[in-house]
């Protein structure tokens, strides 16, 4: 996978993730570009269209929309699944993810994607061990702002 | 607020985000971001040290600035200290922020690779972890070069926890892509390979990535990977749907890893252990079988995993191309796909056919499926999916149904989507000529397509079915009927009266005794065209009347009048007037004998590929159409050979266009005109371009320069012993971007040079040329080196035979080893007697330090990390000069590859400008040097910057490359 986006229905961006070395300018074209692409189509389109020479896999769920770019040989529907399962992780995480729990608590939608890809491939499917990686760190943090107090 | 707070909830951070969500309006955001940022600077410059959680808090809110969209220039520096923190949930950020943003910062790159060393060598699992995503997210060179040692150890070390396991494969993977050359393959790599048999699931997953790219790049060495892949994936295949437990997806055992296996089992041929092989074909079978039993659940979910497992099986299946019952059985399950009512499942049903249609095996199956891929064609609502359609309709056409898929193609094309229109035309176009057994139909289909889809049939193909009708005279005379039938409808396309234009005026004879195709009418059928017509189109009417004049002498004086007309000979457009002038000059003084010879039918075009092949290649990209056609190649013999594969350089493969110009001869009267500003003109350029560089001089002026009289007159003979130094500069700085030529030439010697250098290593052959007919004697060269000069340079010489025979040359080599950097050049002193007087000269010789350059590409990013790491004052040199010679910018690219560094190409944002990057080896050390030339043509000035980790190298680099231009 070379990159992943995920963007609201309005065209905002929630989150980048780049596996590929590219400039913040091409960054930000490539945004844009595909953003108004995939919001262009229609529902009950096909999730997946080539653009450039990549493929591009998307899929929506409920006001953002997930979009993969993947390269020549890889398998669309298995990319179609990873969007899903990391759905998964985060509705299990926030407990019936939504937006704005993406949008105010971004570090963790970034730390939960980094336990599940790694360097734009699968790193461990079974959402249990996602789940207790990221659940084991944030006891780590719990316990370290007891000892902290009250601080905001 | 609706913040849902999850471990610890930054306030501040939660506060600020719903402040900017309520912003109105983007100036209100840009507003509340300023205030932040200024917040933010001033906590972190101010006296008071900043708590962990504070600074943690303040990255965090950068770094969700930087995600809108807003730029940092800031807080890297508190970024990095964070990473050193021994709190967890600090240090997770400080690493986030690191990976999100360490692009656009890299003097840190020191301090952070230190910090991700701790974390390595810390032994606290969650510490290794968050490194090892920072250097896969990161991956940049300068971590390859840091750890890609490191991190096999960690990965086949027998006490890694599993989940530190599977970050450092994937890690490895990441940095393997960016920079293989620093991944070290040994023994680690047959330990990876054994991970497939890890009983960790998660592990066999991430380390199955690691093992495909590795074995793409070396098979050989992952061979044995095969063997355990197959029996990994029979029992995933075999197992009940709850076996493995969280690793079953909607009751599909480890579809991921299914797919990964697959994916890893295509880098190879099958498997040649017979046993090995029967096992793999058993599970290829049972997840064929398995897409026929019912869905154990109706979520999409389970069909998708499942039928990602099946369609990965399939392209494993055509990967072997071996198992004509395999392929078969694949045909068949894609078949039923093609129906299915999921349109993501028909697109890859179409999209997985096209390569099993250039199987042998499966050939004919796919093609059983034309009825449901034409009815695709016309009914899917999806244009991409329609688009899948087209290009199986093209895979599986051969002669048998090549009527047919061009005429639903050509149906289609009607109603086509403007954007896959051009892509269709081109496909047409090829199958017509390809499959035609009759060619009245190819040149019907092709006149279709210029009348259906006019503005997108490219100048390929109108060109094509001129060829085609020349050297094929049993079409001849259909053609020239079938295009005046086609020009007599009121409106039709500039192509069109291109293309009848062409025809008419080689063949209209063959019509012209039918009287309602008299040459007449078909002279006023083409000027009824004329006026609406751009002026290449005009240009080729023009040679269509004068040809007329041969073919038609009844009709002379009324083109003639037409030629004299003031819009013609008074024409603005000198091309056109050029012609009217020429043509009328023509049909009044020449005899019918230099007419009939000058007009003479063109002669056949010379059998190549036809371009319009290499043109649907370069839009679709190499490999998707090349496979198809060269298996197609060996099923089908062509008619007429035209239809071969293209040769690697698709660019340099064209057609000779038939242009906008007529005449087999046209050249002659048309010497002295300009180029036509005509299209076709640019892709003549088109395929010149290519070679231009090439072409290219090297340096400004060729070897014979050298020879040029006033230096030979210039030149110092002395009676005494001399030590002037024949300083020709100018000479010697011709060398610095080149490595052969004449050094040296006077009435009696000529010196010429011829040199090699690798890494700080080089060689030199010094060729001296007596051009007198008289015997040198006492014939001595030597190479000395200044005390300076003595310590950095090592040159060893061979001493040379003492005499030299008339006009005889010998030769003397020179070994040099570069110990350090240097500035100076050594001297070449010559002395031998001639004809009783004793000469003795000097010259230096062009060994400079930029000889011991290797060039380094990279990439933008790498380049500008770099040149921010040597900022420095010193380590930068700059000049700004006057332009010595014309500034050209092919040949300002070629002495900057002379010089010896990359030529980089897209880095810097300016295109005028021209960066180069290399590595200046001496035996001691290497030095990487960076330069930036910016020309300013207004002003014929360069500004030239070199940056280097030394001062002098700097220097002298600067000094040496600012003499070149």
């Amino acid at each position: 996978m070379q990159f992943m986006l995920l963007f609201s229905r309005q065209g905002k961006l929630r989150l980048q993730k780049w596996y590929v070395p590219l400039s913040d300018k091409e960054k930000k074209k490539i945004t844009r570009e595909l953003v108004q692409t995939v919001l262009a189509r229609k529902p009950k389109m096909c999730s997946f269209l080539e653009w450039r020479d990549l493929k591009i896999v998307y899929k929506r769920y409920a006001s953002l929309y997930f979009c993969c770019a993947i390269e020549d040989q890889d398998n669309e529907l298995i990319t179609l699944e990873i969007i899903h399962r990391y759905v998964e992780l985060l509705d299990k995480y926030f407990g019936s993810v939504c937006e704005l729990d993406i949008i105010f608590n971004f570090e963790k939608a970034y730390f939960i994607l980094d336990e599940f890809l790694l360097g734009g491939e699968v790193q461990e499917t079974s959402k249990k061990n996602v789940l207790k990686a990221i659940e084991q760190a944030d006891l780590l943090q719990e316990s370290q702002n007891e000892d902290w107090g009250a601080t905001s | 607020m609706p913040a849902v707070s999850k471990g610890d909830g930054m306030r501040g951070l939660a506060v600020f985000i719903s402040d900017i969500r309520n912003c109105k309006s983007k100036e209100a955001e840009i507003k509340r971001i300023n205030k932040e940022l200024a917040n933010i600077r001033s906590k972190f410059k101010g006296d008071k040290a900043l708590d962990g959680y504070s600074k943690k808090k303040y990255v965090c809110k950068l770094l969700f600035i930087f995600l809108l969209g807003h730029d940092i220039d800031f807080g890297h520096m508190e970024a990095v200290n964070l990473l050193s923190s021994n709190r967890y949930t600090e240090k997770q950020i400080g690493y986030l922020f690191i990976s999100v943003l360490v692009n656009s910062n890299s003097e840190l790159i020191r301090l952070i690779n230190n910090a991700i060393k701790n974390d390595l060598a810390s032994r606290n699992p969650t510490f290794m972890g968050l490194a090892l995503h920072c250097i896969a997210n990161v991956g940049s060179r300068e971590m390859a070069e840091a750890f890609a040692g490191e991190i096999p150890k960690i990965l086949v070390a027998g006490d890694t926890m599993d989940s530190v396991k599977q970050s450092a494969a994937l890690c490895l993977l990441r940095l393997y892509r960016t920079s293989p050359d620093l991944v070290p393959m040994g023994d680690w790599t047959s330990r990876v390979v054994h991970l497939l048999n890890d009983q960790h699931l998660g592990v066999v997953t991430a380390a199955t990535s690691l093992i495909t790219t590795l074995a793409q790049k070396n098979p050989e060495e992952f061979k044995t990977s095969v063997s355990l892949a197959v029996s990994r994936l029979s029992r995933i295949v075999t197992s009940a749907s709850t076996d493995l437990q969280d690793y079953t997806y909607y009751f599909v055992p480890a579809p991921w890893l299914s797919v990964k296996l697959l994916r890893l089992l295509q880098c190879y041929p099958p498997p040649e252990d017979p046993a090995v092989r029967g096992r793999l074909t058993e599970c290829l079978e049972t997840i064929l079988n398995k897409a026929q039993e019912p869905p154990k659940s109706k979520k999409v979910q389970h069909s998708n995993a499942k039928n990602a497992v099946l369609f990965e099986a399939i392209s494993l299946i055509i990967h072997h191309d071996s198992e004509p019952n395999l392929l078969v059985r694949a045909c068949n399950q894609l078949g039923q796909f093609l129906q299915h009512r999921e349109t993501n499942l028909r697109y890859l049903a179409l999209e997985s056919m096209c390569t099993l249609a250039s199987s042998e095996f499966s050939h004919e199956a796919v093609k059983t499926h034309i009825e449901t891929v034409i009815n695709a064609l016309k009914t899917e609502r999806d244009v991409s999916v329609r688009q899948r359609a087209v290009d199986l309709l093209y895979a599986m056409c051969d002669r048998s149904n090549a009527q047919q898929i061009v005429a639903e193609m050509l149906n289609y094309l009607e109603t086509a989507d403007y954007s896959i229109r051009e892509e269709i035309v081109l496909k047409v176009a090829i199958l017509a000529e390809k499959y035609a057994v009759d060619y009245t139909w190819y040149v019907d289909t092709i006149l279709n397509l210029i009348r259906i889809a006019g503005d997108y049939v490219s100048e390929e193909v109108w060109y094509r079915v001129i060829q085609i009708v020349i050297n094929r005279d049993d079409v001849q005379g259909y053609a020239a009927k079938t295009v005046f039938e086609a020009l007599q409808a009121p409106a039709c396309h500039e192509n069109l009266v291109k293309v009848g234009g062409y025809i008419l005026g080689e063949f209209g004879n063959l019509i012209a005794g039918d009287p309602r195709s008299s040459p007449l009418i078909q002279f006023n059928l083409l000027h009824s065209k004329f006026h609406l017509c751009s002026v290449p189109t005009r240009a080729l009417l023009l040679s269509t009347y004068i040809k007329f004049v041969n073919l038609f002498p009844e009709i002379k004086t009324t083109i003639q009048d037409v030629l004299r007309s003031d819009s013609q000979l008074k024409n603005a457009d000198v091309e056109l007037q050029q012609r009217a002038v020429e043509y009328l000059r023509l049909s009044t003084i020449a005899s019918t004998d230099i007419l009939a010879t000058v007009l003479e039918e063109m002669p056949p075009f010379p059998e190549r590929e036809s371009s319009i092949l290499a043109k649907l290649k370069k839009k679709k990209g190499p490999g998707t159409v090349t496979d198809l056609e060269e298996i197609k190649k060996e099923r089908s013999s062509d008619m007429n050979g035209s239809a071969e594969p293209a040769s690697v350089n698709a660019s340099a493969v064209s057609t000779p266009s038939p242009s906008a110009d007529l005449l087999g001869l046209g050249a002659a009267p048309l010497t002295n005109s300009a180029p036509p500003p005509s299209s076709s003109g640019s892709l003549l350029v088109d395929v010149f371009s290519d070679s231009a560089s090439a072409v290219a001089p090297l340096a400004p002026g060729s070897d014979d320069n050298f020879a040029s009289p006033d230096l030979a007159s210039s030149e110092v003979v002395s009676e005494e012993p001399a030590d002037t130094v024949h300083d020709a500069d100018e000479l010697f700085h011709k060398f610095v971007c080149k490595n052969n030529g004449v050094l040296f030439e006077n009435q009696l010697l000529q010196i010429g040079l011829k040199s090699e250098f690798r890494q700080n290593l080089g060689r030199m052959f010094i060729f001296y040329g007596n051009k007198t007919s008289t015997q040198f004697l006492n014939f001595t060269p030597t190479v000395i080196c200044s005390d300076d000069l003595q310590p950095s340079l090592n040159l060893q010489t061979k001493p040379v035979d003492p005499t030299v025979d008339g006009g005889a040359q010998v030769q003397q080599v020179v070994n040099i080893e570069c110990v350090s950097d240097f500035m100076e050049a050594p001297i070449l002193n010559i002395q031998f007697r001639y004809g009783g007087t004793f000469q003795n000269l000097s010259v230096k010789l062009p060994i400079t330090l930029n000889k011991f350059f290797q060039p380094t590409e990279m990439s933008s990013q790498d380049f500008f990390q770099r040149w921010k790491q040597l900022s420095n004052p010193k380590q930068e040199v700059q000049n700004i000069f006057k332009a010595k010679h014309p500034m050209d910018a092919e040949i300002t690219k070629a002495k900057i590859i002379g010089f010896g560094s990359a030529l980089l190409e897209e880095v810097d944002p300016n295109p005028a400008n021209f960066v180069g990057a290399g590595i200046i080896h001496t035996k001691t050390t290497q030095i990487g040097c960076l330069l930036r030339l910016e020309p300013n043509l207004q002003a014929q000035m360069y500004r030239l910057t070199l940056r280097t980790s030394k001062e002098a190298v700097s220097q002298r680099l600067c000094e040496l490359l600012s003499e070149q231009f």
